[in-house]
């Protein structure tokens, strides 16, 4: 029970009026960025980095955690009222959350998705809370091919677990670290990849990339699609939200499988998105109502809720136990542990006891608090989505090149921004998907350590990688997640009959 | 308005799915090529103290070259996207109505800065493709950037650019 007490020391770091007042306008500004299209988790994050380099270490964490939580509660609000995914991992909710709407239960379905939410991150939070002490307790023993051997099972998994073409996500990826290795080897001194341009000398950061493939980016498929918002009204009583407790404990069982979906999802970098679906997926194959998934379920809004904050939250476990994050959004937020001048990694769990335990105990106190505020603001945030769409592009535009410039204060950030966001545009038209480029960027200098420290202590053999049962074993699981594609397509060949269920793509 | 325009960018479609997968899988093997290119040009493979700085980056850009060589004769002999259009007329216009305005934003921000600009381009922006009066356009370009003016240099203490003719500078921050 060592994690209860330092859990409790964690709430006593939170409970400070600063810190409880970031948390609030942390939440507030999460569910605003949830709202608005073009502007998500991890861009929003991003962009509001800057702003906390003064701050202390938690107290920033803190805000930026609570943004992350807001707009997981805020994409909801969008797909249920408008049939408009805010964002990705609230595609699945528009299935049966917008038909509850044109019924007229959109008050039903909005408290179904923020209490299942709710659950899903509050599992997960606890998952993390007995967890990532052990995990990290045990990457203590990592050397460089073990850590090598745990990237490569992160992006291995993004291969074999991706809906899209395999040779697509690779492509996006090696991009990644294509672009992650521009600018000065750290080993050598040498310059990579700069062609004479010595503005490139520092490289690209992942932050302004993310601001542009996801921001600039989204903005343009908007465009294109030519979104004109016309919204169900939001009406929420408290009679409404009681009843819909009340009929909640009957799907317990949805609720538990989603989790564990979510938790699983998020742990090994799948992410929101994809458990958001196979959440839906599951339910409507297991649930005796499943024909009727699809025309206004209450089931079919609490499975993929429960799924992707699940995912969200559990995303942040090895980032905090390994220093390797799960979606690009606890990319954002390593991003903004380097700033702050803490290493990341198993060490984080010893060193910097206030930082990670103020850290989970605001994720409980986070969620709460978000959960309280989405139901009682819910016609307010949707007030924002009415304000026309010629108003929002350019303001979302302004705020990305804004964000994008903080970041180094250089003008031709906001140039690769842009370049960004057309290529974003472009390779989410052609399914080409963005979280791998992203983490590879993030992790590409650190992956690439790993191996040259794991070559110089083998002098170059590939070996290194299975010379114990601890690296052998995760390099195994990083190739069977690699072609786990083909083992499936194997497994169900030998069982015919069933036929595979296909879900949405991203 | 938007729907007419829809159904007369049907007739013009520009480019294929097919032709902009192979497109932009041409655009990724060249920029494997250049990765694979330089790395042999520091040193893909083993120096005297170990691993020279293009070992890894070599392998990177096989990799990229590889799958984006899979991925183009996928589209090429595939049947999938071939008739299907990447984008009509008449929404990639709308894009377009976006793209440039904002590569004229980040142009001007150069000189006159991001203040001035962003309240330039949301202004413009409002009244062009809005259709609001001139004044509401100015307004809110005015006051979302007095906002962050306030934000940035009052509250947060981080300073924003001003652009090469610092129009601003007689405010003193």
């Amino acid at each position: 029970m060592v994690e209860l007490s330092a859990l409790f020391h964690g709430f006593a770091v939170v409970l400070t009026p600063f810190n409880l007042l970031l948390m609030m306008i942390g939440i507030v500004l999460g569910v605003i960025i949830g709202v608005l299209p073009g502007l998500g988790g991890a861009n929003g994050v991003a962009i509001l980095l800057p702003l906390t380099f003064t701050m202390p270490p938690t107290s920033a964490i803190i805000m930026l955690s609570c943004i992350y939580w807001g707009a997981l509660f805020g994409g909801a609000i969008t797909s249920i009222l408008f049939n408009i995914p805010g964002e990705p991992w609230s595609v699945a909710t528009t299935f049966d959350g917008y038909p509850m709407a044109q019924q007229g239960r959109a008050g039903e379905a909005l408290t179904a998705a923020f209490t299942s939410s709710f659950v899903g991150a509050f599992v997960a939070v606890v998952m993390i809370t007995f967890l990532a002490p052990l995990v990290a307790q045990f990457a203590l023993q990592f050397g460089p091919p073990e850590f090598f051997a745990v990237y490569l099972l992160t992006f291995c998994s993004f291969i074999g677990m991706g809906k899209g073409s395999p040779w697509k996500t690779l492509a996006a990826m090696m991009l990644g670290f294509a672009l992650a290795a521009v600018g000065m080897d750290t080993v050598t001194g040498q310059l990579r990849l700069i062609f004479g341009f010595t503005e490139l000398m520092r490289g690209f950061d992942f932050l302004i990339a993310v601001i542009g493939l996801f921001g600039i980016g989204e903005i343009l498929l908007s465009m294109e699609e030519g979104l004109k918002f016309t919204g169900k009204s939001a009406k929420i009583n408290p009679k409404v939200v009681f009843e819909t407790w009340a009929k909640l404990p009957k799907y317990w069982m949805t609720l538990l499988r989603s989790c564990a979906i979510g938790c699983w999802m998020g742990i090994t970098p799948g992410g929101a998105t994809p458990a958001s679906f196979m959440s839906y997926g599951v339910a409507k194959r297991m649930s005796p109502d499943g024909a009727k998934f699809g025309t206004g379920q209450l089931e079919g809004v609490v499975a993929p809720e429960t799924g992707a904050h699940a995912a969200g939250t559990s995303a942040l476990l090895p980032m905090l136990a390994l220093g390797i994050p799960g979606s690009p959004t606890a990319a954002v937020l390593l991003g903004g542990l380097l700033i702050w001048g803490l290493q990341p990694g198993p060490l984080l769990f010893t060193e910097q006891k206030d930082f990670v335990w103020g850290l989970i105990a605001s994720m409980y106190l986070g969620n709460i608090a978000g959960l309280l505020i989405v139901l009682t603001c819910v016609p307010l945030f949707a007030a924002i989505l009415r304000i026309p769409f010629s108003i929002i592009a350019p303001i979302i535009i302004v705020i990305c090149a804004i964000g994008a410039y903080t970041v180094h204060n250089a003008m031709l950030d906001i140039w690769l921004m842009l370049l960004f966001g057309v290529v974003g545009y472009v390779f989410k038209k052609l399914d080409y998907p963005l979280a791998p480029l992203v983490l590879a960027l993030v992790l590409g200098d650190r992956a690439e350590d790993s191996f040259r420290q794991s070559m110089l202590i083998s002098q170059g053999n590939m070996r290194v990688f299975f010379s114990n049962w601890l690296v052998g074993g995760i390099t195994a699981l990083a190739l069977l997640l690699l072609f786990w594609p083909l083992l499936g397509r194997g497994f169900a060949r030998v069982r015919r009959g069933r036929t595979p269920v296909s879900e949405p793509v991203e | 308005m938007d729907d007419k325009e829809a159904w007369i960018g049907r007739d013009r479609a520009g480019v294929s799915t097919r032709t902009m997968e192979i497109a932009v899988a041409l655009v990724l093997f060249v920029i494997g090529a250049i990765v694979i290119f330089d790395s042999y040009r520091l040193g893909s493979k083993w120096g005297s103290d170990g691993p020279q700085s293009g070992y890894f980056p070599f392998y990177i850009g096989l990799l990229i070259c590889i799958s984006s060589a899979v991925t183009a004769a996928q589209a090429m002999f595939g049947k999938s996207g071939a008739g299907k259009p990447f984008v009509t007329w008449g929404p990639f216009k709308r894009v377009l109505t976006v793209l440039l305005p904002a590569v004229l934003y980040v142009l001007s921000v150069k000189f006159v800065g991001l203040y001035i600009a962003s309240a330039i381009y949301i202004a413009i922006f409002m009244v062009w493709l809005g259709k609001y009066p001139w004044w509401k356009g100015v307004v809110v370009g005015l006051v979302i950037n007095v906002i962050f003016f306030l934000m940035f240099e009052v509250w947060f203490k981080v300073p924003l650019f001003k652009g090469e003719w610092n129009p601003l500078g007689f405010l003193g921050y």
